[in-house]
């Protein structure tokens, strides 16, 4: 029965979730915005209530572990699960501070990745770690096929050579979740993933990049130089086939592509909050008038802004619920990540501008909302991407097609 | 004009026919409300044609008013399925948008209102029926703004010019059984389950620029125990016609109510009014130079005529997702067929990226009017949902219509394909208030 209401028995864990964003991230969000590259040791604290909250909850958990995929007919009827739980988890989360959301242990997105496509075995042994990702290098960025990293056999191990860029959460995470050709000849076939744990000789932190936003949160780049890794740490088939093309490594993503979509819904409804309260000491009314030309200019403009924010939080949930209910969802999980993606800025961009010097000083988070929401029309794949997805599945189209 | 409503026979039957033989029917039990549709239908004789409008009897004197049951949320999940119930109005509206609508559109456009079939068709398919309460002789069972959105997404995809017109009496109907109170649902409400249902549609809007719906300038001034009703109606579904009339008007002393209007009465002038699009929906003015009405011509209360807005907004809302999945459903084909440069336009980013917005924002429009819409079966307060459906409807609608023009350039700047209509039709967004009702 159609319904699209948050449903009742995550309020506790979202409750939850706000009370963290409201009382952790919040007072420390800008001093950890100045003080970039310090680690925000007020997490550990959180990352240990987080654990228990998670052990305590094994229906439901708050952490990006909760993205894995239901298997068919394991319940009667329509689920809420574990994908929508952690979708609101983050939205709150984000509402208090991105890049602390980012920051959190055991929260990475090697974490989703290994929880995604790992075996039993592996998910046992990779229990409890911290995973970054590590997908990008110096010359492929939205092209991940075009990676020039390897990996090479050699006996029981995986010898893994490249330079590996902007991995949140490099510099504190233990693991970090590799992607490297096999074979660089046959292309996409040949990408795995590696689980490689931090300390493995050949396996260097080069620099941790300093970024418009999300400050708190760290980017680092990282050298493999003839990293030795167990065969076992390979997530996923280790045989080359090209019928499958990419879609072991890429799965991942209609997981986690939902989560940065509810980012950017969190933090966007952080800054449509502030405005409304800055402009009603402005002596500005807004609220939702049936009438918009009589409103003021600015009470018409925030009511479009939370049309738009509405809009890219259903578009989340609904990728979400299919998660949850076994749909194959790589089309609205894009179109999620489209659509939060690029109101995220526009939300946060626009009520700066509403704020006037209010919303571009540093006295407000808003100035700081509007750096740390660029990245996630960036990150987990570009608007752009999302929107050769979309079309392709819409149209039909092969990636050789459209291009 | 009377006349296109009693000819029964036609392409309408062979509709109903399929509807009988759908074994959905059974398991819902709406067999029984099916086969009294049929029943009336073939009764009915064929009337000498009249302009006079039509006259409304108070039939019996119940005490109270008959309600239909708000349909509930179903409890405490997020979910996109639709009940087993409308998913069969769904697809008996869809069968009906491809086969009886999209065919007709463009005669119906040239003719400025659906074709007598087309109105048959859309009796038998008892959309009518389903908003009168059965001991009002209908076939409702339960209130569900949600179906009402859900056919007229259907209807809407098939041609939002006739849905309008087809949908206007039932959203009255919906109103009545809302609001009506004993009497007023014994003089009109009956008289929609009847083999010819009254012209009938809700007017809101004004010809005013920036018109405020919350605010109208129409007035009923007190006089002893009578209103004396002074205003102007503008675009009006059936306006030029319709038997009766859901006003709305600024009562003295009571602030904006909505009205019941018989069209019979002189004072009532009533004018075709054709705009930009939606032009099957025979558009109309209506001037009401002091009208006297009494009391019983108050229909629900302030609360009613808010509900009012937000629900025509929302069945306008439904119709113009419709229409732009309708919009979507022909470009994509159009565009990986075309030919340019010696590909298809489908494979430069410029075409495709904006069909992959047109896609988003259509998903995006429906779950933002199913949201609110839900809301309201379940009983929730739904008025800021309304709003943001309404306003962001408006915005993507118009831009989606515009989007399947240019997909199509000048193929779509010609009448040989619906898109330029639609491009027409989907700009009535933000602009219509009233009309419908969900």
């Amino acid at each position: 029965m159609i319904r699209l209401e948050e449903p009742r028995k995550f309020r506790p864990l979202v409750n939850q979730a706000h009370q963290v964003a409201a009382e952790i991230f919040r007072p420390i969000s800008r001093k950890y915005d100045r003080a970039e590259h310090a680690y925000p040791k007020e997490l550990d604290m959180l990352a240990a209530l987080l654990d228990g909250l998670n052990a305590g909850n094994s229906q439901a958990g708050a952490g990006v572990g909760g993205v894995s995929r239901s298997a068919d007919g394991d319940a009667e009827g329509v689920r809420n699960g574990s994908n929508m739980n952690i979708v609101l988890a983050f939205t709150e989360l984000c509402w208090g501070d991105v890049g602390l959301a980012l920051s959190l242990p055991r929260q990475g997105l090697g974490n989703a990745a290994i929880v995604a496509v790992a075996n039993e075995e592996q998910k046992q042994r990779f229990a409890g770690c911290w995973a970054g990702m590590a997908i990008t290098e110096p010359g492929a960025g939205s092209d991940s096929a075009a990676i020039k990293t390897t990996a090479t056999r050699d006996g029981d191990d995986y010898v893994i050579n490249g330079e590996k860029i902007y991995i949140t959460a490099g510099g504190r995470c233990d693991h970090v979740v590799v992607w490297a050709s096999l074979d660089l000849k046959v292309g996409r076939p040949a990408i795995k993933s590696f689980v490689v744990p931090k300390g493995t000789p050949g396996m260097d932190l080069v620099r941790l990049d300093h970024k418009m936003g999300i400050r708190a949160s760290d980017t680092a780049t990282i050298r493999f130089s003839d990293c030795r890794v167990p065969a076992a740490n390979l997530l996923g088939s280790p045989e080359i086939d090209t019928s499958k093309g990419f879609g072991g490594v890429m799965q991942t993503f209609d997981n986690t592509r939902p989560l940065v979509a509810a980012m950017a819904v969190g933090v966007s409804r952080a800054a449509l909050e502030r405005s409304r309260e800055l402009l009603a000491e402005a002596g500005i009314e807004t609220g939702y008038s049936t009438d918009r030309w009589r409103q003021t200019a600015a009470a018409a403009e925030l009511t479009a802004l939370e049309a738009e924010w509405e809009a890219a939080r259903l578009l989340t949930l609904r990728a979400a619920w299919m998660a949850d209910n076994g749909q194959p969802n790589s089309l609205q999980a894009s179109m999620a990540k489209a659509k939060a993606g690029r109101i995220g800025t526009r939300i946060t961009l626009r009520c700066a501008e509403l704020c006037g010097a209010l919303g571009y000083g540093e006295d407000e988070l808003l100035e700081k909302w509007a750096r740390d929401s660029k990245i996630l029309d960036i990150f987990e794949g570009t608007q752009q991407i999302q929107l050769l997805i979309v079309a392709r599945r819409v149209l039909g189209l092969t990636s050789s097609q459209l291009k | 004009m009377d006349e296109r409503k009693r000819d029964i026979q036609g392409v309408g039957l062979s509709l109903l026919n399929r509807f009988a033989g759908s074994e959905v029917v059974d398991k819902l039990g709406l067999r029984k409300p099916a086969e009294k549709a049929l029943y009336q239908a073939s009764k009915a004789s064929f009337g000498a044609a009249s302009m006079a409008r039509r006259r409304f009897k108070s039939v019996s004197q119940r005490l109270r008013p008959e309600r239909m049951e708000r349909a509930g949320d179903g409890g405490d999940l997020f979910d996109l399925t639709p009940s087993d119930e409308q998913a069969m109005m769904q697809e008996a509206a869809r069968r009906f948008a491809e086969e009886v609508l999209r065919p007709a559109a463009h005669d119906a456009e040239a003719h400025a209102e659906p074709s007598k079939d087309v109105w048959s068709a859309a009796h038998e398919l008892g959309l009518a029926m389903m908003a009168v309460p059965e001991a009002l002789g209908g076939a409702g069972a339960e209130r569900s703004a949600v179906t009402s959105g859900l056919v007229a997404e259907q209807l809407g995809w098939g041609d939002p010019g006739q849905a309008c017109a087809l949908l206007a009496p039932v959203g009255v109907a919906h109103a009545l059984a809302c609001w009506g109170d004993a009497a007023q649902q014994d003089r009109y409400l009956r008289a929609f389950a009847e083999d010819t249902p009254p012209d009938a549609a809700l007017a809101l809007l004004e010809p005013a620029a920036a018109f405020d719906a919350a605010h109208p300038g129409c007035r009923a001034e007190r006089q002893g125990n009578n209103w004396i009703v002074t205003g102007e109606k503008a675009l009006v579904p059936l306006g030029p016609f319709a038997d009766l009339l859901i006003v709305g008007a600024d009562c003295e002393g009571l602030g904006p109510r909505l009205l019941l209007v018989e069209t019979r009465d002189e004072r009532v002038l009533q004018t075709p009014e054709p705009g930009m699009g939606l032009r099957a929906a025979s558009l109309g003015r209506v001037q009401l130079h002091g009208v006297v009405l009494g009391d019983d011509a108050v229909l629900g209360d302030a609360d009613s005529y808010a509900q009012a807005i937000d629900l025509a907004r929302l069945a306008w809302c439904s119709l113009a997702v419709g229409c732009a999945q309708a919009v979507l459903d022909l470009v994509g084909p159009y565009v990986t067929e075309r030919q340019a440069f010696g590909e298809p336009i489908a494979y430069r980013q410029g075409v495709a990226f904006t069909v992959a917005d047109m896609a988003i924002e259509v998903d995006a429009m429906r779950l933002m009017t199913w949201r609110a819409l839900a809301r309201h079966d379940a009983g929730l307060e739904f008025h800021r949902e309304a709003v943001l459906a309404h306003r962001y409807c408006a915005e993507h609608a118009m831009q989606l219509g515009s989007d399947g023009v240019q997909m199509l350039g000048g193929h779509g700047f010609v009448t040989e394909y619906p898109v330029e209509r639609w491009y027409r039709d989907l700009r009535a967004l933000g602009i219509m208030e009233g009309g419908l009702l969900a």
